[in-house]
């Protein structure tokens, strides 16, 4: 299986354009050289009584009903750019691909005398370009789902994750990456509790992986380390550690290898809270967030102090590698992981992955993307990076942020906020941006 | 005796879903594909095209050359099904050999009807079913100057186009009062006519030939008001039918075609049905009916893998529903759906005289029934899914009413995500 490039549509963006029909004018020009909205292949299409509006494109399907339905084969699925290619000297005009389409993709134009469909401007969308809102994005991360294809998954299958769960992609994706010469740690938590450290006398991995406790993961990956440079062997001490084992039960051992540089690439997969457990509270829940341990009531409306920005502590470490990642972004993540994986040979590299909860967070498993991404989006979880020496650099800078509704309004744990309690949020958003705008220095 | 797991006959539109679809979850089983035809698999659908020149044959083949050999499928051409052996699960072919299957598909579409016409049988005449058709009825078309075409159905129609785009001299004789009955309403079908009038093409409506007999190279064809027309060339094209003969001894159950249920089987164990030769549920009534469309023929093939695969994914057949988008001399009409209006259902039409254009819309309870249009853009697949999900279209009625095409478009689009 192929992955492909597409353009992807946020109707909460696109609303508001007010109708500026950018991307329409855009496919009517580079397409036909007019402004006739007649000639455009993507159409947006106002929603009802207030819904956002609509995108009407060919999604490029895997299993197209257009070409199915085309007598003439002038329809074909590309299986090298996965475009459905439109061949005008094969068509006869007979009209029964838009049979096929349940989207409005392929459509007849009186104008043209025939049936068009987007073809992705040849990878240079149009569209995308025009559009003032963010709203159209070209993504363009199925190159690393093809590349990373051909390499091992070095965790084994039927893993025990809940469905939807992001820290089993983060873990699958991060480790494939490093690949198998690594001693890979999992402290107590989400990720060895869904099997990865092992189960019925065999591991859950292709690697050597062990189960530290909550306390020492950092301190043990270093003395494992040490002990494979002294037989000369390059091997990657790398953790996958919960915000739990990371930033608080297991923080001393972690800030003492910082400190001291070590060889390490660990990465913090945060998913604000213990999850395993019954979903208690972390340094790393955000206010106002409901979990086991900070219930709404009458009194208690969810957690009362704020989360502590952990990449924020290990950037003050002043160590190797230190930054921020979103599986909703995987370009910016493979970009990073990388550097940090570089960065662990020379010293501490330290990666801190947004990791939403479908079961603690409470939102359909459907949507942990969707919340990834508009957690970026609305500068809740702002994607940056930092260099031992250097400024600390924003990878996908948003100018725009959506308000932060935007992404509390997506999960349960955040249903009861009140007026209240979400200005206090949208402060401390603003706030840790300034802070980190000021590290940027700008 | 050969041995297969799947053994389809009949290697069209439904034929080749199946294969498709089987493939997509069973990658090993061996499938056997028999087709009477020698070419390389066609649509029937671009035959007038091949008759007007405007296709060439070798380029609307519907699958590459190495599709077979690399979807490990045995392709089995110019050979045909002629008798099947339900209890020992076998299959002959008309060269003698034999086929041992796990599961049999019956796919072999429908031939055209001859209708009894006394002299049609001394006379020469063309049918157009097969890409063979299609090449002699497009050699023959050039070296002559007048055509005469009986049936104003779908291939009627589209093969007289074709032949007037192929620059000869065509009238067609029809039955009925009006052309394609069942897909569009007299209105609809009077601008049709005019068209096919105005582009030099007589129409003979509500005409019945009595005699047709040899006159030369040509024939000479007599109508019943005594009228009589001399041809070069006859193309007869008064309605299709599945041609079963290889069910003789079989419990497999035939009214109009083999009669399937909701999962495209047939009455015989292992044996399953879909595409033209199949009559299957309607969407509307209880009776089933026999689809004779392309798109139909997809989603029949697609069922009917889907459960010779017992592939979980899938939804039974929700029931056939009239679907026509013809375009002729450059223009377009569309129906998706009931045509006609009844006592239950609301009505609504929009008649543009100035532009040609048409529009009407059949509701019931608010649910769309049928949508039809000339010259209007028109997604037909989204009013297909429209009629097929029963979308309550109460809280957008008066957008769907005012703006049918936005409105569809939105309703789907937000089906998506
Ligand atoms: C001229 C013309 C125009 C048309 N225009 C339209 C249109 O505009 N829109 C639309 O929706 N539909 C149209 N149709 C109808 C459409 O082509 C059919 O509905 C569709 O092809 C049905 O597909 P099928 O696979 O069921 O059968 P068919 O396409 O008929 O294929 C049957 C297959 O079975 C094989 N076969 C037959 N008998 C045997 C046997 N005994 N053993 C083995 N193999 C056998 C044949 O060789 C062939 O491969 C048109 C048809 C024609 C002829
Ligand atoms: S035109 Fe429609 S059916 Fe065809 S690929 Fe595009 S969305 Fe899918
Ligand atoms: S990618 Fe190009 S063809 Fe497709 S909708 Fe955008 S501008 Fe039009």
């Amino acid at each position: 299986m192929t992955a492909y490039n597409t353009i992807a549509f946020d109707p909460s963006r696109c609303e508001l354009c007010n109708d500026c029909d950018a991307c329409i004018t855009a496919c009517a020009q580079v397409k036909s050289g007019s402004d006739d909205p007649l000639y455009s292949r993507i159409k947006i299409v106002a929603g009802f009584n207030g819904n956002p509006p609509e995108l009407a494109l060919c999604r490029q399907c895997g299993d197209p009903e257009c070409v199915k339905s085309c007598p003439s084969t002038a329809l074909t699925k590309n299986p090298d750019t996965g475009l459905i290619d439109w061949e005008k000297s094969l068509c006869v005009d007979c009209l029964l691909c838009t049979v096929g389409c349940s989207y409005g993709g392929i459509t007849y134009n009186a104008t043209l005398k025939h049936v068009a469909k987007c073809d992705l401007c040849d990878g240079d969308p149009a569209c995308v370009k025009a559009c003032p809102s963010g709203a159209l994005s070209y993504i363009t991360s199925a190159g690393i789902f093809n590349e990373q294809h051909e390499r091992e998954d070095l965790f084994v299958p039927g893993l025990s994750a809940c469905q939807g769960c992001n820290s089993e992609m983060i873990m699958r994706h991060s480790l494939r990456k490093v690949g198998p010469d690594t001693v890979l740690a999992t402290p107590p938590g989400c990720i060895p509790g869904m099997g990865s450290v092992g189960f019925n006398g065999t591991t859950g991995t292709k690697v050597p992986v062990f189960h530290p406790l909550l306390t020492n993961t950092a301190s043990m990956l270093a003395g494992l380390k040490k002990q494979y440079n002294r037989m000369g062997r390059n091997v990657t001490a790398m953790a996958l550690a919960g915000d739990g084992g990371a930033g608080d039960v297991g923080f001393q051992s972690l800030s003492g290898a910082a400190e001291r540089n070590d060889q390490i690439l660990f990465i913090c997969v945060d998913n604000e809270g213990y999850m395993n457990t019954g979903m208690q509270a972390s340094g790393s829940t955000s206010y106002g967030s409901w979990t086991t341990t900070t219930p709404v009531g009458s009194e208690m409306k969810g957690k009362r102090t704020s989360q502590k920005n952990l990449a924020m502590i290990m950037m003050n470490h002043n160590c190797e590698y230190v930054a921020t990642a979103s599986t909703a972004f995987v370009e910016d993540y493979y970009e990073k992981l990388d550097k940090a994986l570089a960065a662990s040979e020379r010293g501490f590299a330290y990666l801190h992955i947004y990791s939403p909860c479908p079961t603690g967070w409470r939102f359909p498993s459907s949507q942990t993307i969707e919340v990834c991404r508009k957690g970026v989006e609305t500068n809740f979880a702002p994607l940056w990076e930092y260099e031992r020496g250097g400024d600390l650099h924003f990878t996908h800078p948003i100018d725009n942020p959506l308000p932060v509704e935007a992404y509390l309004n997506l999960s349960g744990k955040y249903r009861h906020v009140n007026a209240e309690q979400l200005a206090c949020i949208q402060q401390q958003v603003n706030e840790r941006v300034r802070t980190l705008k000021r590290y940027a220095g700008q | 005796m050969n041995t297969t797991h799947y053994l389809v006959a009949g290697a069209s539109h439904a034929g080749l879903e199946a294969v498709h679809r089987i493939r997509l979850v069973d990658e090993t089983s061996p499938i056997t594909l028999v087709t009477r035809d020698a070419h390389a698999p066609y649509s029937p659908t671009i035959l007038p095209y091949v008759v007007s020149g405007q296709s060439a044959p070798e380029r609307v083949v519907l699958r590459p050359a190495d599709y077979f050999l690399q979807h490990n499928v045995t392709l089995i051409s110019d050979n045909e099904l002629v008798s099947i052996d339900e209890t020992g699960k076998q299959v002959t072919l008309k060269s003698g050999d034999r086929w041992q299957y796990a599961k049999l598909l019956l796919a072999t579409g429908a031939d055209p009807i001859i209708p009894p016409i006394p002299g049609l049988s001394e006379t020469p005449y063309h049918v157009l079913r097969t890409m063979q058709h299609a090449i002699d009825l497009r050699d023959h078309a050039g070296k002559v100057k007048r055509a005469v075409v009986l049936g104003a159905g779908l291939i009627g129609m589209h093969g007289a186009e074709n032949l007037r785009h192929a620059g000869l001299d065509v009238t067609i004789v029809e039955m009925c009062d009006q052309v394609l009955p069942g897909y569009f309403d007299a209105r609809a079908a009077a601008v049709i006519e005019h068209a096919f009038n105005a582009n030099g093409i007589r129409m003979l409506m509500g005409s019945r030939v009595v005699r047709v007999e040899p006159l030369g190279d040509g024939c000479r064809i007599t109508l019943e008001n005594g009228d009589s027309l001399e041809a070069d060339l006859l193309l007869v094209a008064t309605g299709v039918k599945p041609q079963l003969d290889y069910l003789k001894g079989t419990s497999v159950q035939v009214d109009q075609g083999i009669l399937v249920d909701r999962r495209m089987r047939t009455d015989a164990p292992h044996i399953w049905a879909a595409g033209d030769v199949a009559q299957a549920a309607d969407f509307y009534g209880e009776e089933k009916v026999m689809m004779g469309i392309l798109p139909d023929a997809v989603t029949q093939g697609a069922v009917a893998a889907m459960d010779m695969t017992e592939d979980h994914a899938l939804k039974p057949y929700i029931g056939g529903v009239p679907i026509n988008t013809y375009t002729f001399f450059g223009q377009q009409a569309i129906s998706v759906g009931q045509s006609l209006a009844d006592a239950s259902l609301e009505e609504l039409t929009r008649v543009d005289e100035d532009h040609g254009r048409y529009l009407k819309i059949l509701l019931k309870e608010n649910r769309l029934q049928g949508i039809s249009s000339i010259n209007q853009e028109m997604d037909a697949g989204i009013m297909w899914q429209l009629i097929l999900r029963k979308v309550d279209l109460t809280p957008v009625k008066d957008a769907f009413i005012a703006r049918p095409l936005e409105t569809g478009r939105a309703l789907m689009s937000s089906t998506w995500r």
